[in-house]
């Protein structure tokens, strides 16, 4: 397998703060991989360098062999480059922004349009329609097929579906999974960790660091077996029961269930028994895990190491 | 189609879209001619005046006759000494005309409203000259207005005007454009496309040239026709260095651009950097003899003095070139040194 | 029998039109007192003109309502003392210190200065802030800032709170912090009204709206949604109704 994308002790600095703190990271060639962490993790800032746009402090980037500070002339024309926030020019047509594109570039619309034609779909029926006059879900699409438009070797989408509703983001990562089938490799950031699974494989990113690299299903897998899932009419009160007891590590809501972290003398039974003579509706089992999970886990024995 | 050709014909559209901004820039120039050139003058004509005489003579008929046939007065006849305080408090006339007689002699004195300073010592003026006419015991101070003889004030603001548009539309039009789309993020699509730097700032710049030349032909048509300046061949020298300034105008927009992060900004700081020192120090409605030194050293480094200076020269003096060759080198430098500054720290930051 | 709780929110064929468009088309719903009502819809539903009327920043085109006992077309300068709000985008002044963001809102709700010395003593106390009392917002982690924005939104003890995305790309542990808050004060009888993306937190919610072209399509406890729409979550639901949407902005 071939390598698309070497990070290597990877720092970028603004003055006192640490926006990325020695990170090093491997892509390989048509590969979907996810960058997942929240706002002020460091996401942008990877992508900024990675587009060419920023020189890090310190450590490497290369893309395809190109260095991402001595070779940013040829990345320029590989690299498909979407900003968080959709940049476009409002006041420009859905036609004309897909032409501008394609000029700076010196490709024609119409030489290229087979890529992107299954991103455009519905736009097609709005060529004249100005940018900002779009739904999200659409300046959405249009961006991507803005990035698209020149054939580029690797995609980087910096949260492309942030502030997007469940119905356009699923459709989005739908158009990804289709592009992924002509080797394209993408590289994709999002601060909702349920769409971690969707990807082939994923850093996990806070504050600079990368906690976990790794196929989603490996790192779910990682979590360890003692994860319990429990409800009940009062969750609240549910939640803080479950805090004072000695063999649970943590405890957090999730979804209309709570997910219950403890340790080997955790015992399911005994638990049951005295907590539903007080709750109604009570109910434990074993709950399944999820990145959320993990990422709540990281987090916090990242905190006690700290 | 050339990645230059279509950075200007996306900006081209920007602009076209984008109306309000057009008209204002279209309308400005000549709403601000027309206002300078006809509605705000100053001149001064018509000013009311009564007159206080003790003893009616040939002497105080003669002087009060010259008075009531000026045009620049006009006169009320007049009042008991005792009313004085009051016509001019309640604002019925703008000045009053004492003539006292000592033995055969006429002592005139003129009591003025000065609550209108510049209107107070334009009548004080004027009503000298009227006073002195065949006096026979001073020799009367003769004045000579040069190149304006009708004192026309339409024609001294013309170049100030000329100045301080150039610096409005240029620079904040260009800043605030190239700002935008650093807060859109567009800027960074267009920087990590092959587009060169050059083409991007070229592509910023052009259309913006385009429209100010538009402006410069409306504006001295305008000056030449309504306002009606002296037509003279200097016109082709006043085109060229224009031309020059609009460039220098131009590059300081684009120097705005690579300081600020938001279009707010770039509007504040071309606002307070360049057009307000404009207004007041560039010679346009403040002259600059009359500042003290230390102004006048600020005034020197405002490029529209310079040129509001050149232009003076060149459209009321009818000077020729050769009398303006230290404003052009002047502009001239400033246009090198904004653009470097301007190249070197968009090259800086975004790369 | 249930005692029939009280209304916090009635609202009665609301509508608002801009021009033909009808934003938001004829909605009735109520919400009760103590109650998380979780206001969903997907992007250009008319999730954003139905809360700002009902917060009495835009009148109705038609319909009536009622907020915290306030009519929201005659009494829409009262409604505004009466409730709470926050959003991400929006909460605090990242550039005053937290006890001059505290004395800016309480001021701006109206509340005396005895109210607002006992309701920052309380504050401080609750959310174990005393040492950060000097500090710029723009200073503190984000998760104190959430706790903060929603603890100052509260502070004049609106009987509602209208929450308006409130944790966009915050980070999962902060999420479920802030969620415990929301419980919290919910459970002293707070109304909490919240709109928002993640919908594993519309589990949370007590009811649900999803809003699709403008209308209320879907109302229901998280657990009668999904067994209606034969969801195994919130998530399938929300898909589920929501691709049912024609107009596309």
């Amino acid at each position: 397998m071939k390598t698309a994308v070497e990070i290597k002790d990877l720092t970028k600095r603004y003055g006192d703060l640490t926006a990325l703190d020695s990170i090093s990271l491997t892509v390989n060639e048509g590969e979907l991989f996810g960058i997942i962490g929240p706002d002020g993790a460091g996401k942008s800032t990877l992508y900024q360098i990675l587009a060419t746009l920023l020189n890090p402090n310190a450590g490497s980037a290369s893309i395809f062999g190109l260095d991402t500070v001595k070779d940013y002339r040829t990345l320029r024309r590989m690299i498909g480059y979407m900003p968080e926030k959709f940049s476009l020019y409002q006041d420009l047509t859905v036609q004309e922004n897909l032409r501008f594109f394609a000029s700076l570039f010196g490709v024609s619309v119409k030489d290229n349009f087979n890529l992107i034609a299954p991103v455009f779909g519905q736009l097609e029926k709005f060529p004249n329609r100005k940018a900002g006059a779009l739904s999200g879900g659409m300046k959405q699409k249009l961006a991507l097929s803005c990035a698209l438009i020149h054939r580029p070797s690797i995609l980087l989408l910096d949260e492309p579906t942030t502030g997007v509703d469940a119905v356009s983001r699923s459709e989005f990562w739908d158009i990804l999974h289709s592009l992924k089938e002509s080797r394209m490799t993408i590289l994709v950031s999002t601060s909702y960790m349920d769409e971690a699974t969707l990807c082939d494989r994923i850093a996990m990113i806070d504050k600079g660091h990368i906690l976990k690299t790794g196929r989603p299903d490996d790192l779910i897998s990682s979590i360890g077996k003692n994860l319990w899932q429990s409800s009940a009419k009062e969750m609240f009160a549910l939640l803080e029961e479950y805090r004072k007891m000695p063999e649970v590590i943590d405890c957090y809501t999730f979804g209309a269930y709570l997910h219950i972290v403890a340790d080997d003398n955790f015992n399911s039974r005994i638990v049951k028994d005295k907590l539903s003579q007080t709750f109604k509706d009570f109910e434990l089992s074993k709950a399944t895990g999820t990145i959320e999970d993990l990422f709540i886990k990281l987090s916090r024995e990242n905190h006690n190491v700290l | 189609m050339s990645i230059f050709v279509s950075l200007v014909k996306k900006e081209a559209i920007h602009i076209v879209r984008d109306p309000r901004t057009m008209i204002i820039t279209l309308f400005m120039p000549l709403v601000l001619l027309l206002l300078f050139g006809f509605a705000i003058s100053t001149e001064v004509n018509n000013v009311r005046i009564m007159s206080v005489v003790d003893n009616h003579d040939e002497n105080t008929r003669q002087i009060l006759e010259r008075l009531s046939v000026n045009n620049y007065f006009s006169y009320q006849g007049t009042i008991a000494p005792q009313e004085v305080d009051n016509v001019l408090r309640a604002g019925k006339t703008d000045a009053v005309l004492f003539l006292k007689h000592n033995g055969m002699a006429i002592i005139p004195q003129v009591v003025v409203d000065a609550s209108n300073t510049t209107l107070a010592q334009t009548i004080a003026g004027y009503m000298s000259g009227v006073l002195n006419y065949g006096n026979s015991y001073r020799a009367p101070v003769l004045t000579y207005t040069l190149y304006n003889p009708q004192m026309k004030s339409a024609y001294n603001f013309v170049p100030g005007i000329m100045g301080m548009i150039f610096i409005l539309i240029c620079a904040i039009m260009t800043s605030v454009s190239i700002v935008r789309e650093k807060e859109s993020g567009t800027m960074n699509l267009l920087l990590v496309s092959p587009a060169k730097s050059s083409a991007i700032i070229l592509g910023k710049l052009v259309p913006y040239f385009l429209l100010s030349c538009l402006i410069l032909a409306t504006m001295l048509s305008i000056a030449y026709t309504v306002l009606g300046l002296p037509v003279s061949s200097a016109i082709f020298n006043v085109i060229w260095v224009s031309l020059i300034y609009i460039i220098l105008s131009l590059s300081i927009g684009l120097f705005v651009s690579t300081l600020v992060e938001t279009q707010l900004a770039a509007l504040i700081v071309s606002a307070v950097l360049f057009m307000l020192p404009v207004i007041t120090l560039s010679g346009m409605i403040f002259p600059i003899d009359n500042m003290p030194e230390v102004l006048k050293g600020v005034s020197c480094i405002i490029p529209a003095r310079w040129y509001t200076s050149a232009l003076r020269k060149l459209m009321i003096q009818h000077l020729d070139v050769s009398y303006i060759m230290q404003e052009v080198s002047i502009i001239v430098g400033m246009t090198i040194l904004f653009l470097s500054l301007a190249i070197l720290k968009f090259n800086s930051s975004n790369r | 029998m249930m005692e029939t709780p009280d209304k916090v929110i009635s609202v009665k064929d609301l509508t608002k039109k801009f021009g033909d468009f009808a934003a938001v088309d004829h909605i009735s719903f109520d919400v009760f007192k103590g109650e998380i009502f979780g206001f969903l819809g997907a992007n250009g539903a008319g999730k954003t003109t139905a809360m700002r009327m009902l917060c009495g920043l835009s009148i109705p085109t038609s319909g009536t309502g009622y907020v915290a006992g306030c009519d929201i077309i005659k009494q829409s300068e009262l409604i505004k003392r009466r409730i709470g709000y926050m959003s991400q985008k929006f909460s605090l002044y990242s550039s005053l210190t937290v006890n001059e963001n505290i004395i800016l809102f309480s001021t701006i709700y109206g509340m005396t200065k005895a109210e607002i010395k006992d309701a920052s003593a309380k504050l401080y106390r609750e959310l174990d802030m005393e040492n950060m009392r000097d500090t710029l917002v723009k200073d503190i982690p984000v998760g104190w800032k959430q706790k903060l924005a929603f603890a100052v939104s509260t502070i004049h003890n609106p009987e509602i709170v209208f929450l308006d995305e409130p944790t966009g790309g915050v980070d999962p542990v902060t999420r479920r912090k802030f969620w415990e808050l929301i419980y919290q004060a919910s459970s002293r009888g707070m109304t909490i009204f919240v709109t928002t993306h993640y919908l594993d937190e519309a589990e949370y919610c007590n009811r649900i709206s999803i809003m699709v072209d403008g209308k209320i399509k879907a109302l229901g406890s998280p657990e009668e949604l999904k067994k209606e729409y034969d969801g195994s979550s919130m998530d399938e639901v929300f898909r589920k109704v929501a691709e049912t949407a024609v107009r596309d902005d």
